[in-house]
This record gives structure tokens, sequence and C-alpha cells, in this order.
């Protein structure tokens, strides 16, 4: 199994971390990982992506033209990565500030309504983890006790507290996954 | 045993460099390696195992702080990126002149000046035929993942040791930020001044005493006769080096027609770009330098009469092609591909380029 994925959005959505997040799980779960990302230099406002690979075998380039699963969260990123998902290949978004959908007929295409949701928890920096949790439930490539995992090793010891809201966070991600169409 | 990490390969460079038993770092911080310097601020290592890290006021100043050290015996480190590594060109010339053992990383980035601060391996021909003045070689690994980064900190030093030598890693920006797995070595001591005494005793400038004579590190020789000798012996040392520290990785030559030759990042993106053209039934491998000083050219002649030609990969305007095409010595057709700039090619890519300036062309 390898599983080629780009998470996109802006600087401060939580796409680095949530990529992170995503790298340790895989790590948990004895996977290689690799974790690439690309951002300009601004800490807030700019675009940020993360390439995040989950393999049994080596991986070979952290660099990719296209990619099993795109998850996109902003426009400038529906606009750079649609046509970068393979054929068959899953797109899922936020339609949060989109103003062009995805049209692909050749890819499935889900949506969480990630925004919405984490103003509805009361903490708007759930809105990544729920975003996992949708991920997760379309593509189950990291058992959900690993994420737990992963989401222990990741954040410093001061902020295991969050943990609950988190794995919270992604449950409710995964219960609102909204399946558009499928391939 | 081998404790297993996410993290990146910045962080591992620092990391490496306590464990293995360091005993000092002096740099000054440049995009994209500044968390090298972060990391080993954060770890605090003085409180450890009594490890110095000093942010110094210039390259300048730093390289200038591990020849002080290096003279003393001392397990002593420094990186930078590109333009930092210009301002070390001296200094580094200084060390392999005096032969001095060291770890220099240079996480590059694109030029020429300033540059930019996206990935690049426009360094090449700098870290190895020179940079800095006089007939001198660096030892010059690159590496293709985090752990290599993590295991190329360990080489170096034991390295740049046994032959008194600067050793350089050039990694570049893909590879320092990048994260990934990586089996961490236990903490190693630092040498105790009776161990150095051992190792390095008959060179190092640490006090001299009354029964011995006096030591003096120096790259300065006037006379010209003595001089010269003193470049035959650092030609016969980097000659021992040929023989028995080239290292390469060959992935899927065997039954080839045509080989990538690709070292670093521009490797890893190779590796996949060998998978895309083998499902289309192209016979291609990918030959990685590990070591680009020296450089594996016994492997490449080899294959220079089983291959119907071989490319250059590299994210410069051709500067390995030149080393390769020296190996293959007009025994095949020898192409280049490569962006500039800060721009990293993905496989697909270079799949392309592998059509257009080889197979087709």
């Amino acid at each position: 199994m390898t599983e080629e994925i780009i998470i996109a959005g802006f600087g401060g959505q939580g796409v680095l971390s949530m990529g992170k997040i995503l790298a340790y799980s895989g790590v948990m779960q004895d996977q290689e990982v690799a974790w690439f990302p690309s951002y300009g230099p601004e800490m807030r406002g700019g675009t940020a992506n993360v390439t995040v690979i989950l393999s049994d075998e080596r991986i070979s380039s952290p660099i990719l033209n296209e990619y099993d699963t795109a998850i996109i969260l902003n426009q400038q990123s529906m606009t750079k990565f649609e046509s970068r998902v393979k054929v068959g290949g899953t797109l899922i978004y936020d339609p949060n500030g989109i103003v062009k959908h995805p049209s692909r007929k050749d890819i499935n295409i889900l949506r969480v309504e990630g925004s919405k949701l984490a103003i509805e928890m009361g903490n708007p920096l759930t809105f990544n983890m729920i975003v996992l949790g949708a991920f997760l439930k379309a593509k189950p490539v990291i058992k959900l006790e690993n994420v737990k995992k992963g989401l222990e090793k990741s954040l410093p010891e001061r902020h295991h507290k969050l943990i609950p809201l988190n794995l919270a966070a992604i449950d409710k991600g995964q219960e609102n996954l909204e399946v558009v169409q499928t391939v | 045993m081998g404790e297993l990490r996410l993290m990146k390969g910045n962080e591992v460079i620092a990391i490496a460099a306590i464990r293995c038993g360091g005993d000092a770092y002096f740099g000054y911080p440049i995009t994209p390696q500044s968390e090298v310097m972060e990391t080993l601020m954060a770890e605090r290592p003085w409180e450890d195992t009594g490890m110095v890290v000093l942010q110094a006021e210039s390259e300048i100043a730093s390289i200038n702080m591990v020849y002080g050290a290096a003279g003393c015996g001392k397990r002593v480190m420094t990186s930078s990126s590109s333009p930092g590594i210009s301002l070390m060109a001296e200094g580094i010339s200084y060390m392999a002149g005096s032969e001095l053992p060291c770890v220099i990383v240079n996480v590059q980035r694109g030029g020429p000046g300033l540059g930019t601060i996206q990935p690049s391996q426009a360094d090449y021909n700098q870290a190895t035929k020179g940079g800095g003045h006089g007939d001198y070689s660096l030892l010059v690994l690159a590496p293709a993942s985090v752990q290599e980064m993590h295991d190329f900190v360990v080489l170096g030093f034991e390295l740049a040791f046994k032959y008194r030598n600067p050793v350089m890693i050039l990694a570049d920006g893909v590879i320092g930020q990048l994260m990934e797995k990586v089996k961490l070595i236990d903490q190693r001591p630092r040498w105790t001044n009776e161990q150095i005494a051992e190792i390095s005793g008959s060179w190092i400038t640490v006090g001299k005493s009354k029964n011995r004579k006096k030591h003096v590190i120096t790259s300065l020789e006037m006379d010209s006769s003595i001089m010269e000798g003193n470049n035959l012996r650092l030609q016969e040392k980097y000659n021992r080096m040929k023989a028995e520290e080239v290292r390469f990785e060959a992935i899927e030559c065997d039954d080839a027609e045509y080989i990538l030759v690709a070292f670093g990042s521009a490797a890893r993106i190779c590796q996949k770009t060998v998978q895309i053209a083998r499902k289309k039934g192209v016979k291609v491998g990918l030959i990685r330098p590990i070591t680009l000083f020296p450089f594996p050219e016994k492997i490449i002649s080899e294959y220079a009469t089983k291959v119907k030609g071989f490319l250059s990969v590299e994210f410069n305007a051709g500067q390995m092609v030149n080393d390769i095409r020296l190996a293959v010595n007009g025994k095949t057709r020898v192409e280049y591909f490569g962006r500039m700039g800060g721009i990293i090619p993905p496989p697909d890519e270079v799949e392309v380029a592998l059509h257009q300036k080889l197979i087709k062309g």
C-alpha cells in the first residue's frame, strides 16, 4: 500500500500540523512515511501545502505531480490541485470559501463542512482534525488507535489535555463526510 | 537501542551531532537550515554532554572557531546554506591546508549571490572542486534521506579523523525540510582528554609539555620545496580516499539500457522516475553517488560499455555531468537535465526529459 496525499490551504489553518499528525500516525502503524512542506515566507495567510506519503515500502520521491488524495481547504488550492488528482483518486474539500467547485468526472469527490463544524464545536482550532477525520473515513489507511498514538507523540505534553477534544473532532469529521461523487 | 523518531533532516543533523559525542557547534543562521542551530539550542547539550553550541557573529567567525576547536583535537561541526558556505570558503581552504578534521553541512539553496531560499544543488562544483583556493579536496557526502542526514554526521566525524580532513555533508533544502522516520544512535560519550591525546596526540595544540617537540598547525610554508611536499602529501591522501571511500547505490542497473545519475533529493525523484519508466517497459536504472568526492567513476565507467546512455539529473545548470563525462570517456552518450533557481521537477518531468534527451534524441 502506498498513499500519496496533498493537503493544501492557507497558512494558519493547521495544514502542516494535520500532515504531521497523519505522518506520526503512520509511524505508529509501522509504515514508512514522508512529510514535505511547501510554503511562502509568511507565518499566516499565505498558501501552505504539505505532501504526506504513507507506504509499506521504501518511499522514493517526496516531490510529486499527481496524488492519490487531495485534501483541499481553499479556492487557490482547488485551482492548483484539482487537476493533479490521479484518475480514480479522491478529492476531499471544505466548501467554505470555494467559489468554483470541482468538476472532474473521473475522480471521487467528497466534502466536509470543516469550518462550520469547528465553529459548532466551539473551537475553530478543531478544524484540521475534523478534516482529518473525514479523510480517514474516506480512506481508512490508518487505524484510529494509531491516530491517537500519533497525537500523543506529536503534541507536546503540555497540550495532551487537548487530545480528547481532537479525538472528538476526528469523530465529528467521520460522521459528517458527504459523498458528492464516486467513480 | 535505536530510538525511532519522526524528524526533519535539519533537526536530525543537530541530534546526531550531540549523540555521536560532538564537542562543539559554531554557526550562523540562514534559511533553509536554521533548524540545525534551533534544535541544538532547544536540546541544551551543554547541560548534558558538555557540548558547546555558539551562534557566532558571522559565518567567517564560525569557521574560524571550528578551526580553533579542531586544532585541539575536538569533534566540531558547523552548518550553513550556500551564501554562508561561500563566506566560509577561506577558512575551509585553510583547514584543508592545515589538515584539520571537521564536519561542515551545506543545506543548499538556489544561487548565485543571495539567490533564493528554495532548494538547489548548484554548489556541487564548489563542494567537490574546491570553492576556496589551492589544490585541496573535501570528502563530500550527499544524503538522500533523513536517515542519511543522521548517519552521515556520524560517518563524517569518523572520516574527518581518519584522514585529518574537513568532511562536507552536501544536502539541499528538500532533504533539510523533509520529515521521515529516523533511527537514532544512542548517546555516545564525548572523548576524554586522554582519548584525544591517544587519537590525535601527535599533532594537536593543547599546550606543550617539556619533553615533546612543539606542534604547529598552519597552512603557511615559505619554502617552496617543503610546500610542494605538503601538496604531494595532500594529493596522496586524496588518492587514498579515492581508493577506499567511494560510496554509491545502484538501483535496477543490471538490465538497464539507460542510466540516470543523480544525488541527494534528485536521486529520490529519479527513483520514482525509474518506477514510472519501467512500468512503461523502458529499461532504466539509477546510479546514486553517495560520495561526490571521491566520485564513483569506476562503476560509471563499467556501465558505460553496457548502456545506450546516461542522463545526469541535477538541480543546477549541469555540474556533475562533467564528472560523468570524464568517467564515461566518450564510450557512450551523456546528457544532462536539470532545473535551477529553486525549481524542483517532479518525477514525471524527469521521465519526459529521459525520452526527449536520451531515448529519442
